[in-house]
């Protein structure tokens, strides 16, 4: 303590755009490691014969992990809340399949009306139950996944609706060699990263994950900001839903729970620094975890590598990156 | 036991419930066969009370059921003479997948939370691997025995659930299990006394993992070999344990009562079944009971960010008349 | 000079205890005003009345004229009332300008207008003359002592009348205690009210233009700085009819040595010499923040000694500080003493039971041993009141026969009547052939109990009194006049 004063504190210079990697952000390990993993797939790639920057390797790279990638942007706003979401996978299934199911009867646009209000609606309870129910998100939103996959079960046993091949373009399309899906990716997380850093939401949505008792001495009403922030968590759920949907050409009461969602979504945003009991982190973090993973798979294709491997590297890769978290913090 | 009675009253409620649905469910056979198909669950849930009540989450069961059931099949192939063997290395694997578990979260401090996570998708990962993407192999007449044999009347599973609730009961009343529970309750005034508080809390992991062992080796003999046969246990012995007012964070419940959490869940699925609900709308079911259960229980739950924060900060004061003093 | 605040007849009364009476107290604009007071006097009770934390049964607060509104913090922060806590309530994630307008950020078209708040936290911060950090710093960076400086900002950006500090120096080191002066009298040159709450007479005479004296819950005196000493000032804080009652100091001549330490040090702690003896119960003295619970931690190997001899060895974890005998009753039962949620019995047991070792006697036995009465042993702890919880505590310690035991204000949180009861058995295990350390800040107390006197201060012995030394002995050398 007597030390620090003596030596002032470096005046934080740099443009702000950039200092969101600066020394100091919770995101730069999980780019470093990324650039890190980048160079090692390109080498491998090469001496397998393969070209890690081809425009079908990257493309199918993004393509990928853009449904992952938006709902990880949700799960980062409630775990940065101080909460959890465990049910945005069957969320996921669900409105795959209203969407399909509303498009195939009444159009598109009614379609992602029936999408956003369901998704609305469940992001609501879980905050609800939540906020005034006094229950653990853990079990909140586990039990609200539970509910959702129960009307699934009972409902379907299959794909069921159509989409329109319209639609369809949203899964497949590319503007130049982007996909679309990788643009509205792209969009919703920047969306998000905008209401973190320039709205009060965002403002408050740290503050309450950071301390709800110095949020509440502020003047912040805690349980707004906390159910606001589920509600936009299960938007991004249902955005990844229509994505899904529109790929598939049909809803699919099982996609949610096969691509695991709920849980991989926690990982993406831990492993891209945003402290799991809320309040330090960013959406940032969370794009580049989802592309850390996202990389790891497309390594794996290429070697031809049994497709279960990557769950074991996967499971190693949070564990140990959480514990050089745990080390790093302590050090401070 | 305040918290604890709520559970018993509802299981007896539901028991009863069945009751009047299937006369057959007050003769012994119907009554033990009840109770054999929720042994696994229940043995899992007490596993699961240790963790819980120590502070800390294992969501790595699941996949270790599923795990331990596949590579008993793989190991025994159908040959008789290994079945011992192999029952002795699935105990053993159980206890080192909860070790691990247990350094990781107490030596290397990640959140239990991630570290079980991750150790889900190892070993749903690392299992399919080695067998090649579907269970091969299979088990014997004598390993399967333990979960779908009986011994005269009574079902071996009924009887090795007898001996897990009496061990467990017997552990909570010796010395580890009040420690434990002090533990989870505040770890700081547990270290200051004196206790190994990451020993402690490593022990907890490690019962959890022989739990799931031996739920694997009931679940193996009666449900059979699949690569589904873990999945979603992890939530379910979460939920039972929850049900029976066991407080997520530590320090509060009863290992009993964790047990009938898991007979209540059980007793759920069977009504519904009688009742002509399918299997369908038993998560919807169990999701709606499970809310209800913990809103009106335990209003007081602490939230999990809070006690995070207590953690961090232990200066923090809070408001309290007999310690306003100026 | 205008008068910002002006409180009337304060009186409080919490459950069991009477905590304050008629009290009134005028702050005026640009006046620092300290409020000083020993523990239990009334000083924090006043001050959370003040920021709307608790509401007064009796009495009247106006600021600047206009009664205030009691319900609710921001009630208080709205007339202009500004607390700055002993425990900083920032949020370290954040950067200082975001802790700044935390709950009330700057909007423009919608959007948080971060040039606005940045700027003027700027501003702020160069009025301050503080140069060393910027807006954009988090606080997790910033020392203790520019967090205060942030905790200042805050008040100054919400306009504040009147700024309340309580104990602000506390966790500041000696040269950071120059910067806080600095700022205080900056606050007064701006017309702000400050209300300054602290033990140390020295940053009073330093600081203050009037300073009001609290005593048992009511107010003794106000005067001018200029017209009043430091003894005037400890005679008004202390001087008191000698009503309680403690039991008669050790007979014999003090035992063996039981515990032994020789210049003793860790980051906190430096030269540290004592000795413990059997029969004798040693108080320590000092302010807070001088050190003593992290001696009495030290001492039993729970923030250990990293320099300097001990015998027996010295304890490098908690472990081991058991296994040599010794015992630590902590300061904060509810934090560090108990589990709240269990039993007696199993709270009782607990360091029996973490040694695998058997406790001596049964449990009824042992809490007919630390009086406790009724002895239900299956009632949770959280039940019980203050004393009965310490005697919980004690019997937890009694259960591996210590001969070291160390506490750390014994009787913090317990009411008159339990206080004595656990003073005679501390006395009684003193005589019994237990070495025992004492931590209290009630002087009363530990002059007392004790049969010497450890004065600290910043971490270092500054003095050592025989039985029976005067408060004021004791308060000279641990303020360091």
């Amino acid at each position: 303590m007597t030390q620090e004063l003596h030596t002032p504190l470096p005046r934080t210079s740099a443009p702000r755009g950039l200092r969101d990697l600066g020394a100091d952000s919770p995101a730069r390990p999980v780019y470093l490691a990324l650039v890190a993993l980048t160079v090692l797939a390109w080498i491998l790639f090469l001496t397998d014969g393969g070209q890690f920057f081809s425009q079908a390797n990257t493309v199918g790279i993004l393509q990928r992990s853009a449904a992952l990638g938006i709902v990880a942007v949700g799960q980062t706003l409630v775990i940065l809340a101080g909460s959890l979401d465990l049910s945005v996978a069957f969320l996921v299934s669900l409105v795959s399949l209203v969407a399909a199911e509303t498009m195939a009867g009444y159009g598109v646009l009614p379609a992602v009306g029936a999408v956003l209000a369901v998704s609305a609606l469940v992001g609501l309870v879980n905050g609800l139950v939540i906020t005034r129910l006094k229950v653990h998100a853990f079990i909140a939103t586990l039990g609200i996944s539970l509910i959702i996959k129960g009307v699934l079960d009972q409902r379907y046993d299959g794909p069921a609706g159509s989409v329109p091949e319209s639609f369809q373009h949203l899964g497949y399309d590319r503007v130049g060699p982007v996909p679309v899906s990788a643009l509205l990716w792209a969009a919703i997380a920047f969306a998000a990263w905008f209401l973190l850093r320039r709205t009060t939401l965002g403002y408050r949505i740290y503050a309450v994950g950071g301390d709800p008792e110095v949020a509440r001495l502020s003047g912040v009403r805690t349980d707004r900001v906390v159910v606001a922030a589920h509600v936009l968590c299960a938007l991004c759920a249902g955005m990844a839903g229509l994505l899904l949907a529109a790929r598939l050409g049909a809803g699919a009461p099982t996609v949610g729970s096969d691509g695991g969602y709920d849980l991989e979504s926690i990982a993406a945003v831990v492993l891209g620094g945003t402290a799991l009991a809320g309040g330090r982190g960013g959406v940032a973090g969370t794009a580049g975890g989802v592309l850390l993973l996202a990389v790891l798979d497309s390594v794996f294709n290429q070697l031809e590598i049994n497709s279960f491997a990557k769950d074991v590297v996967r499971g190693l890769v949070f564990v140990a990156a959480l514990a050089i978290y745990a080390r790093r913090r302590l050090a401070r | 036991m305040r918290r604890t009675l709520p559970i018993f009253g509802v299981l007896a409620v539901l028991l009863v419930a069945i009751a009047v649905a299937n006369p057959y469910f007050l003769e012994l056979p119907g009554f033990l066969a009840f109770v054999k198909r929720a042994a696994p669950l229940a043995i899992l849930a007490a596993g699961q009370y240790f963790v819980i009540v120590s502070g800390e989450f294992d969501l790595s069961v699941g996949s270790l059921v599923t795990a331990e059931v596949v590579i008993a099949a793989r190991l025994i192939d159908g040959d008789p003479g290994a079945t011992w063997p192999v029952i002795a290395l699935l105990l053993v694997l159980g206890a080192l997948v909860g070790l691990v578990n247990g350094a990781v979260t107490t030596f290397l401090r990640v959140p239990s939370f991630i570290t079980t996570l991750g150790m889900m998708l190892i070993l749903a990962g690392a299992v399919f691997l080695w067998t090649g993407g579907a269970p091969r192999g299979a088990l014997t007449e004598q390993f399967r025995t333990f979960g779908r044999g009986d011994l005269g009347p009574v079902p071996w599973s009924v009887l090795i659930l007898l001996a897990v609730v009496a061990a467990v009961v017997l552990l909570m009343r010796a010395d580890f299990g009040r420690t434990l529970v002090a533990t989870g309750d505040n770890p700081g005034a547990a270290a200051l006394s004196g206790v190994r508080v990451p020993l402690t809390k490593t022990i907890a992991f490690v019962l959890s993992g022989a739990s799931a062992a031996v739920c694997a080796i009931l679940l193996g003999g009666f449900a059979g070999v699949s690569a589904q046969v873990g999945q979603g246990l992890e939530f379910q012995a979460i939920t039972a344990v929850v049900l029976g007012g066991v407080v997520l964070g530590g320090g509060r419940g009863s290992v009993v009562a964790a047990i009938a959490g898991a007979f209540t869940l059980e007793a759920l699925f069977t009504l519904l079944n009688l009742y002509g609900i399918s299997g369908a709308l038993e998560s919807a079911v169990q999701g709606v009971i499970l809310i209800a259960a913990i809103a009106l229980g335990a209003l007081n739950l602490p939230a999990w960010a809070a006690r995070a924060r207590a953690t961090n900060a232990t200066t923090h004061t809070t408001p309290d008349p007999t310690h306003a003093k100026g | 000079m205008g008068l910002v605040l002006r409180m009337t007849g304060i009186g409080k009364s919490f459950p069991g205890a009477r905590v304050l009476s008629g009290v009134d107290l005028e702050v005026a604009a640009g006046e620092v005003h300290a409020l000083i007071g020993e523990n239990g006097a009334g000083k924090s009770t006043l001050m959370k009345i003040l920021a709307g934390v608790h509401t007064p049964d009796e009495g009247t607060i106006e600021i600047e004229g206009r009664a205030l509104a009691f319900g609710h913090p921001l009630d208080a922060q709205r007339a202009g009332v500004s607390i700055i806590y002993q425990e900083l309530t920032l949020l370290p994630e954040r950067t200082v300008a975001e802790n700044v307008f935390l709950g009330r950020e700057p909007v423009r078209r919608g959007l948080v207008d971060r040039e606005t708040m940045e700027r003027t936290t700027a501003e702020l911060l160069a009025s301050l003359g503080e140069d060393s950090f910027g807006p954009r710093d988090l606080v997790r960076r910033l020392s203790v002592a520019q967090q205060q400086v942030v905790e200042i900002v805050k008040a100054l950006s919400v306009d504040a009348r009147i700024v309340v500090m309580d104990e602000p120096t506390a966790a500041l080191a000696e040269h950071e205690v120059e910067l806080l002066y600095r700022l205080v009298r900056q606050l007064r040159e701006r017309g702000i009210a400050v209300l300054y709450i602290s033990h140390r007479l020295r940053e009073i005479f330093d600081l203050a233009d009037r300073v009001t004296v609290l005593k048992d819950g009511a107010k003794v005196a106000t005067e001018p700085i200029d017209r009043i000493t430091t003894a005037d000032l400890v005679r008004l804080m202390v001087g008191r009819e000698l009503t309680d009652y403690y039991p008669p100091r050790a007979q014999r001549p003090p035992g063996d040595v039981l515990l032994a330490v020789r210049g003793g040090g860790n980051d906190r702690l430096d030269g540290i010499d004592l000795e413990l003896r059997a029969g004798e119960i040693v108080g320590v003295a000092g302010l807070q923040g001088a050190g003593r619970t992290e001696l009495v931690k030290a001492l039993f190997g729970a923030e250990p000694f990293t320099r300097g001899e001990m015998t027996p060895r010295r304890p490098r974890s908690v472990r081991d500080g058991i296994a040599a005998g010794i015992g630590l009753v902590t300061e904060d039962r509810k934090s560090e003493g108990l589990a709240l949620h269990q039993s007696v019995r199993d709270n009782a047991l607990l360091v029996a039971r973490a040694r695998k070792g058997r406790a001596g006697g049964t449990v009824l036995q042992l809490l007919e041993r630390v009086r406790l009465a009724p002895p239900r042993p299956e009632q949770e702890v959280r039940y019980l009141s203050g004393g009965n919880q310490q005697k919980v505590v004690l019997a937890k310690w009694l259960t591996v026969a210590p001969r070291v035991l160390l506490f750390d204000e014994p009787t913090r949180g317990v009411d008159v009547g339990a206080k004595a009861a656990i003073h005679e058995l501390v006395r009684e295990l003193a005589d019994g052939g237990m070495a025992v350390l004492m931590v209290s800040s009630e002087l009363p107390e530990l002059i007392g109990m004790s049969d010497r006197i450890l004065v600290l201060r910043d971490g270092r012995i500054a003095g050592r009194l025989p039985a029976g030394a005067t408060e004021e002995a004791v308060m000279e050398l641990a303020a360091g006049s």
